[in-house]
């Protein structure tokens, strides 16, 4: 691509050429295209996304009592191996007779259906709240929108109370995953636990496992 | 028959004025400058997991634990709002001091500057300054130990957040990473009193459609 800069043929003696000097780009033009090519390998356009989390604090009081939560309303969600999902409802009383664990999976139509149909109605309020603000029948500060939003959540009490148990073999996808459709249905009450041994004897009795092992451990 | 016409090449080259060329590279250039962030790089790959929150990494007043694929863990943290105010060799300092290592001002300089997360066992991060091969610095970067004996990750979280009061806790882990693993990262952080931290996720698209 360089120019072969050839010199003058003929000319006047002695009278230098009135002609506009001419400035070769072509080095600069290959010194951008390199400047170009390294700055889209080494940048990215996005910066990288954060998802808030909140753990409840741990009790340090061994006297404190955890706080008490009714079994009507509680959803407990399992994450077992292989992105499996199961899920009960209410509390385990009888060890000897644990309910029957229900499997889905991470798709819209597995634990969302589930989630959205029992939290029916917060979902249909943040749902009005949230097309208010696109249709201009509320306005509202951007900031002002997500505490408004927080508000009606806390205000919520039919919604499901969901505890989140993680089986020894499932992945942190799975957690993130879990935590993510929390914040798309909208979810009000949600807490992360450590699985109960008793909740592990129903993932391995799901999986098919032999039970030997679980009620070893129940013993 | 017609006399053909003898077609004359001219003998000068042909000149190309570059000066457009240059000017759209210029722009094009100054846009990428001015868009786009610099990519940092882990010291093992990460995969990180999807979720739909929008919400942009904070710049500063981060400190992130890095659970690589493999399960190893590394720690980075940033300088503050401002460089001068030394955040991290201040950090090493303190660890030095914990550990009975003294660090020269020369590697603390190094540390301050150290472009990405480190993985280093405090025992071997003399070696790890030290060593100018790229390949010698990562056979250093090993994960940082944090079972109950030697706990350093929980040495590193502490001295941070004494050094820096306002920072907060970012977790990055690989989507394949076994819960339990995930599981002692939180309840180390939960045992120093970090009960907010904010997950790194890659931006996917989701629907949440009620039917009645």
């Amino acid at each position: 691509m360089a120019q072969i800069i050839q010199a003058p043929q003929g000319g006047k003696k002695g009278r230098p050429k009135r002609s506009s000097p001419v400035i070769d780009m072509t080095p600069m033009v290959d010194l951008m295209c390199l400047l170009i090519v390294f700055f889209m390998l080494t940048t990215a356009f996005t910066k990288e996304k954060v998802m808030d989390m909140t753990l409840p604090e741990e009790l340090k009081d061994p006297n404190q009592e955890a706080p008490k939560i009714s079994a009507s309303r509680t959803l407990n969600v399992l994450l077992g191996p292989d992105s499996r999902v199961f899920y009960y409802p209410g509390a385990v009383n009888d060890f000897n007779s644990l309910p029957p664990l229900t499997e889905t999976d991470f798709s819209e139509e597995g634990i969302r259906r589930v989630l959205l149909e029992r939290n029916r109605a917060l979902f249909r309020k943040i749902e009005a709240f949230e097309n208010d603000i696109l249709t201009g029948a509320i306005v509202l500060p951007r900031d002002s929108i997500e505490s408004a939003i927080s508000q009606l959540k806390k205000d919520d009490d039919t919604g499901p109370i969901v505890l989140i148990k993680a089986y020894k073999e499932s992945t942190y996808g799975n957690f993130v995953d879990i935590l993510d459709e929390m914040n798309i249905c909208g979810i009000a009450r949600y807490t992360i636990m450590n699985i109960a041994w008793y909740e592990e004897a129903m993932i391995e009795r799901a999986l098919g496992v032999s039970t030997t092992a679980a009620t070893a451990s129940a013993n | 028959m017609a006399k053909m016409t003898k077609i004359r090449f001219s003998n000068k080259t042909p000149h190309v004025d570059m000066t457009p060329m240059v000017d759209l590279f210029s722009v094009v250039l100054i846009f990428l400058m001015l868009t786009t962030n610099f990519r940092i790089s882990e010291p093992s790959p990460v995969d990180t997991p999807f979720s739909v929150s929008e919400k942009n990494i904070a710049d500063f007043d981060k400190m992130t634990i890095v659970i690589a694929n493999n399960g190893a863990v590394f720690f980075n943290m940033d300088n503050g709002p401002d460089t001068l105010l030394k955040y991290r060799p201040k950090t090493l300092q303190e660890m030095g001091d914990r550990y009975g290592i003294e660090f020269t001002d020369e590697e603390l300089r190094k540390f301050e500057k150290f472009p990405s997360s480190i993985g280093v066992p405090i025992e071997h991060l003399k070696d790890f300054f030290a060593a100018d091969d790229p390949g010698d610095k990562a056979a250093f970067q090993t994960g940082i130990p944090m079972d109950s004996l030697n706990n350093q990750l929980g040495m590193w979280i502490l001295y941070a957040r004494q050094v820096n009061p306002n920072i907060k806790a970012i977790i990055k882990g690989g989507a394949d990473v076994p819960y339990p693993r995930v599981k002692e990262v939180l309840d180390l952080l939960q045992a120093y009193n970090v009960n907010q931290f904010s997950l790194v996720t890659a931006l996917e698209a989701a629907e949440a459609v009620l039917e009645d």
